[in-house]
């Protein structure tokens, strides 16, 4: 650590001020608070303290993504070694997932980040962290086929229209991962929906092969669009050996990085909860007078909330602090209402296999209604009981 | 009042834009401009249609009664805009296809019966005239600017032409795929949003 201290120290003055590199004193800036911990933390006054900075926060959900990102890596493997009829171990399965999903990562990081420190550079502001998780997100909610330069474009549309123009890290109305995805899926729909896109039928680097004919990847809620039961099991959802997003799939990775956001006190447990009770009892509502042709409105409540992106977008997408409600009353609410719109969705339109990102980015605008409402009830009561007395 | 005179044709082209400053007529120009040709013709109708009407209105803003003024409008308006309807039905069936409703929602375009109420009422032909034919080119410029993008990054052409070689995209061996969401009225309010940013930076003196 000393070691690293004394590099910065050396390197100060070239980027400050007047140095020969000042042009990239943010890009200094952002790693050197990466590395060490920032020592501009507020010192006196009144400030409400708190151990954690933005930094620390953002790095928990970074480590309670990993189990996912590792799994969909494994499951990438091994849906493409199925696909292409081909035994294969463990570590190659892994591997290969590996080398597919590490160049997502690599252009949503270098797109991303990019855009940030040149904005920062810009308007002579200190480069935020907000980046670093929905970097880490992007690769895990798209396809493992979506083309990179779609991914560079989508990712530089969301970063700047729903993040910079509303002033950075922390302003922005709409969670930034979703909206990359979203943009995908208006985008290029061909890429982004039905049969083909879940597994990698391709190559990875000149490894693995080409699938094998007749085979067909669709996802559980594909199978349910096109009005057929899904043929798997609550297990292989619940542990994620099906086809889909990268990081989506393993229902039980997900709730690791749930005990991981909820021991730490970075993700709120009302919204949680409330988007899983609110999607099963909409479930069960449709289960019971749902109309009897519609495979999505039979499906059963409980595969519902393993299937897709449900699990992911309850855990890391609706807690996100900038775009959920923030009252306490509000989150029960925001939450119940993102479960009940997913569900409504992927049951009564069938245009649209899965319904939580649209449910999401929907309920982002309605976050800040939802607090007004909360605080003005609040104060209406409170005034009650003034006036009665 | 020494006002300065401003040049009514050249002033709406940029410092006072119907679209990207006065905000009017957005709805009209997310609607037909997925594509140039249609974009071009409407603007061009518009353009006309607003140059006659300020025309005609002032002509007779003397005598019209103050009480009754906007039905005098709406009539004078409605008869130009089924007079271009009829026109484009005539010789260019199908772009008056395309354009469907919006030529003849042209008589609730915010911009004509703004340029009315606001400047035929009070001025003299020639000016009223000219205001309208460079409000009508303001209006147009921002629809040709918004449909270039949509028609080359949504389809992949000009004015119907291919621009974008075919061994480009995906179905024909390439990497190449067209933009979905420019086929879209919500990415037609992005492009505007841009155009406007673009002419605030430009222009910093304006508010």
């Amino acid at each position: 650590m000393n070691f690293i201290t004394k590099m910065f120290d050396k390197m100060e003055p070239t980027f400050s001020e007047g140095g020969k590199l000042s042009a990239l004193h943010s890009l200094y800036d952002g790693f050197k608070s990466f590395m060490l911990i920032p020592n501009d933390t507020a010192k006196s006054g009144v400030h409400i303290h708190d151990v954690n900075d933005s930094k620390r926060t953002m790095i928990m959900v970074v480590i309670a993504l990993v189990p996912c990102m590792l799994f969909g890596m494994w499951n990438t493997g091994a849906q493409h070694f199925q696909a292409i009829g081909v035994e294969a171990g463990f570590w190659m399965q892994f591997w290969f997932g590996f080398l597919a999903v590490l160049p997502i990562v690599l252009v949503s990081y270098i797109v991303g980040l990019g855009i940030e420190f040149t904005v920062a550079q810009w308007k002579k502001e200190e480069i935020q962290e907000g980046f670093l998780v929905t970097g880490f997100i992007i690769p895990l909610i798209v396809p493992v086929d979506t083309p990179l330069w779609m991914i560079a474009i989508a990712t530089a549309f969301a970063v700047i229209f729903a993040k910079e123009v509303f002033g950075g890290t922390g302003y922005n109305i709409f969670n930034v991962a979703l909206v990359t995805r979203a943009f995908l899926f208006f985008s290029y729909p061909s890429k982004m929906s039905g049969d083909k896109v879940w597994v990698r039928t391709g190559d990875a680097f000149g490894w693995g092969g080409e699938a094998i004919d007749s085979f067909s990847c669709a996802t559980p809620l594909g199978q349910v669009a096109t009005g057929t039961q899904p043929d798997v099991t609550f297990f292989d959802a619940f542990m994620g050996f099906i086809p889909g997003s990268v990081g989506e799939t393993s229902a039980l990775c997900i709730l690791i990085g749930a005990a991981i956001l909820l021991c730490t006190g970075v993700a709120s447990w009302k919204t949680m909860l409330s988007v899983f009770v609110g999607g099963a009892l909409t479930a069960m509502a449709f289960n019971a007078w749902g109309p009897a042709d519609n495979a999505a409105a039979q499906l059963p409540w409980f595969m519902h909330l393993v299937l897709g992106g449900f699990a992911f977008g309850a855990v890391f997408m609706a807690t996100d602090p900038v775009t959920s409600a923030r009252t306490e009353t509000g989150k029960w609410i925001y939450g119940l209402l993102i479960g009940f719109m997913a569900i409504v969705i992927r049951v009564l339109n069938p245009g649209y296999a899965e319904g939580m990102m649209l449910a999401i980015l929907l309920m982002n605008i309605f976050g800040c209604l939802i607090d007004w409402c909360v605080v003005q009830a609040n104060i209406n009561r409170r005034m009650k009981r003034a006036i009665n007395k | 009042m020494a006002e300065k005179k401003v040049n009514p044709f050249i002033e709406p082209l940029n410092k006072n834009n119907p679209i990207a400053m006065q905000i009017l007529g957005i709805c009209s120009a997310l609607a037909v401009t997925v594509e140039m040709k249609p974009a071009i013709i409407m603007g061009l109708s518009v353009t006309i249609i607003v140059a006659l009407a300020n025309v005609v209105i002032s002509l007779i803003r003397n005598t019209i009664p103050n009480s009754v003024r906007i039905i005098v409008q709406l009539v004078v308006v409605a008869a130009l805009v089924t007079v271009v309807s009829e026109f484009l039905k005539a010789f260019v069936y199908d772009v008056s296809v395309q354009l469907s409703v919006y030529i003849g929602l042209i008589i609730t375009n915010c911009i004509l019966m703004g340029r009315l109420e606001a400047y035929a009422m009070q001025n003299k032909p020639w000016d009223s005239f000219l205001d309208g034919l460079g409000n009508g080119c303001g209006y147009a410029i921002i629809l040709i600017i918004v449909s270039f993008f949509r028609e080359l990054l949504g389809s992949g052409s000009l004015l119907g032409c291919k621009i974008i070689p075919e061994n480009w995209f995906v179905d024909n061996g390439g990497c190449y795929m067209n933009n979905g969401l420019m086929m879209m009225p919500s990415m037609a309010l992005i492009l505007v949003a841009c155009v406007i940013w673009v002419h605030r930076s430009i222009n910093k003196d304006i508010e």
